[in-house]
């Protein structure tokens, strides 16, 4: 089980993307909003702002009460049912202070992990001026269907203003205490699309279950229950999930740093990646030696040509 | 009556003496060798980034072509979820991966040894792998119950001349014996090899059955005919000192993390190029493999100064 002998000449195909981070974070602003209460600030939303909370432009804390954390108050009480109030109430506190601080509004729930560098990745390509909306791409109830309420969804600039305006026209109203498919709903009132957020290999960023319900291979089987509301073909295994994944849902507060450990820490050495989101970078070497082992490659001095 | 009874517990009286005797003689022996040979590097680290980029080509190439691993992995037939999960994940990564078993297994390809006794398979093992090394020049020895990032163990050994005695993983003291730990995996060089295979015709001091009343580990019967080798365990860690070879979990290392330094969890906790991690189930080995090989954040680069490429065929790193 040698590694891969790969015959190279003098161009080699790479992703580098060494710049990527800083330039996006600036040009594809993300405001979060994380869904909390009062009883969770210890047991799980102090593990949110301690790994990916930072990585937001900004980060709000949304819970019945405002406090030191910091929260933000909303005029709701706690409770499943009043969920979908909750939302509303955030969106339009959003909508109020924060309209013009990003450009895509993020809602996530207090144990979702996100990967925020993959969020704006995957909305670089898109205009936060249309009316979008992304995340986990659900099928029952609504028409055009729903995005995953767990697994964390995002409302371009337009889609904001179309869902608060729905609620000031009376076109949106408060019809269920199910919060994801009553946004859902609104959403298709007001005429927002349905992002797709797969991957180019057409594997899911957003997952509303953490990665062990879906990475272990199966024998091919009817869809188990966590699966059953899925608008795209579910895949079971490695091919579940991209490389890029934007969010796992129901992740306890020593997962969460678990991820943060996988994510952004744990690494093999000198590993070339597989999967290339972008493949039409070249690299130009200056100087370079190539060693022709098997598969071990001493590259020095590299230099980036975005084509 | 009496008669018969005071004879007994004279005879158990002098056997027990007997025996405490022969034991201490025993490690009176093993300790004295240990005298006269010096402890070059008790903790062993990678490379040094600034010392890598100094390097001459020629140089790199050299160590480019040394830092081939051969992975003997020791399996049993109740291991056999394991065995498949190492197949299916880590072992993959290796130059060359080899399965030892106690006994074949219709379900999955190994080399049988056809042995009950650890030690005795242990040994096999080696013998086996020292003589099938081709131009491989490092080995690791670990159970399936164990994790290994190989890319990391070559990052580690990359500078180390394999024609030197290396015997590297997590050490632990039993007595006086400095041993590196099985369940975290066991690195060894061509020349520990060759040295291993010399000292195991040494029926005296490194016996295939063990002569002691009680049966010691492989781990400590290794290390003991190591030391007559005149090869010492060393410690592998990082830069910053943290440990690499773990047989803890990812989740159980975090969480004792979380109990020690809530500020500051994941940094405090293991390193970043950690070798290997244990006792962890087949879908947490499955989520680690991702974690490890796929899952990362975009835009972040790494100018490594070695490139290892993914294994052919392998749809899950």
């Amino acid at each position: 089980m040698s590694l891969s002998v790969s015959k190279l000449n003098s161009n080699i195909l790479i992703a580098e993307n060494r710049r990527a981070a800083p330039e996006f974070s600036q040009k594809v602003r993300v405001l979060c909003w994380v869904m909390t209460q009062p009883k969770h600030l210890k047991s799980r939303t102090q593990h949110i702002r301690a790994t990916w909370g930072k990585r937001c432009n900004i980060v709000l804390y949304m819970s019945s009460e405002v406090s030191d954390f910091p929260t933000v108050g909303l005029n709701v009480s706690e409770g499943r049912s009043q969920l979908y109030w909750k939302t509303i109430r955030a969106f339009q506190h959003i909508h109020t202070h924060h309209l013009d601080d990003a450009d895509w509004f993020l809602k996530a729930d207090d144990d979702t992990f996100v990967v925020l560098e993959n969020l704006r990745y995957g909305l670089s390509k898109h205009n936060a001026e249309e009316p979008l909306y992304f995340g986990r791409r659900f099928t029952p109830f609504i028409a055009q269907g729903y995005m995953s309420g767990g697994a964390g969804y995002v409302l371009s600039k337009e889609a904001l203003r179309r869902f608060v305006k729905g609620f000031a026209d009376g076109l949106c109203t408060h019809n269920t205490e199910t919060e994801d498919v009553g946004l859902g709903k609104c959403m298709e009132t007001m005429k927002v699309q349905m992002g797709d957020s797969r991957d180019v290999l057409g594997r899911q960023t957003f997952h509303p279950y953490p990665p062990d319900y879906y990475l272990p291979r199966q024998t091919p089987r009817p869809r188990p229950w966590y699966l059953i509301y899925e608008h795209y073909q579910p895949v079971e295994g490695p091919g579940c999930c991209s490389d890029l994944a934007i969010s796992f849902h129901y992740i306890d507060a020593v997962q969460m740093h678990t991820l943060e450990y996988y994510t952004y820490h744990l690494r093999p050495y000198g590993y070339k990646y597989r999967f290339n989101p972008n493949v039409k970078i070249q690299v130009r070497q200056e100087k370079r030696w190539l060693i022709q082992t098997l598969g071990v490659i001493h590259l020095k001095r590299k230099e980036l040509l975005y084509v | 009556m009496m008669y018969e009874g005071s004879s007994f517990m004279k005879g158990m009286i002098l056997g027990g003496i007997f025996c405490l005797v022969v034991s201490f003689f025993e490690t009176f022996n093993s300790g004295t060798h240990s005298e006269g040979h010096e402890h070059l590097h008790h903790h062993l680290k990678p490379v040094s980034k600034d010392e890598l980029e100094k390097l001459s080509e020629s140089q790199m190439s050299d160590w480019t072509l040394q830092v081939r691993v051969y992975c003997l992995i020791m399996v049993t037939p109740k291991l056999l979820v394991h065995w498949a999960t190492a197949n299916d994940t880590w072992s993959k990564h290796c130059d060359k991966s080899v399965f030892y078993t106690s006994e074949s297994s219709k379900v999955l390809e190994a080399v049988d040894l056809q042995e009950q006794d650890e030690w005795a398979r242990l040994r096999k093992a080696i013998r086996h792998a020292y003589e099938n090394a081709g131009d491989l020049r490092w080995f690791f020895v670990a159970r399936p119950t164990t994790f290994a990032i190989i890319e990391n163990l070559k990052y580690l050994v990359l500078d180390k001349d394999p024609s030197q005695p290396f015997y590297i993983g997590h050490t632990e003291k039993s007595g006086e014996l400095d041993y590196v730990e099985y369940d975290s995996g066991i690195v060894l060089s061509y020349e520990t090899m060759r040295r291993l295979i010399e000292i195991f015709k040494d029926v005296d001091r490194c016996p295939e059955r063990g002569n002691a009343l009680w049966k010691t580990p492989e781990e400590t019967q290794l290390a003991t005919c190591l030391k007559y080798s005149g090869v010492f365990a060393e410690n592998g860690e990082d830069a910053q000192g943290k440990g690499l070879f773990n047989k803890k979990s990812v989740s159980s290392l975090i969480s004792d993390s979380m109990g020690q330094n809530p500020a500051d969890v994941v940094e405090a906790c293991c390193s970043d190029m950690a070798i290997t991690f244990g006792g962890m189930s087949q879908s947490q080995i499955q989520v680690l493999m991702y974690g490890v090989y796929r899952l990362r954040p975009y835009g972040h680069d790494f100018h490594d100064s070695l490139t290892f490429l993914p294994p052919k065929d392998s749809d899950n790193d």
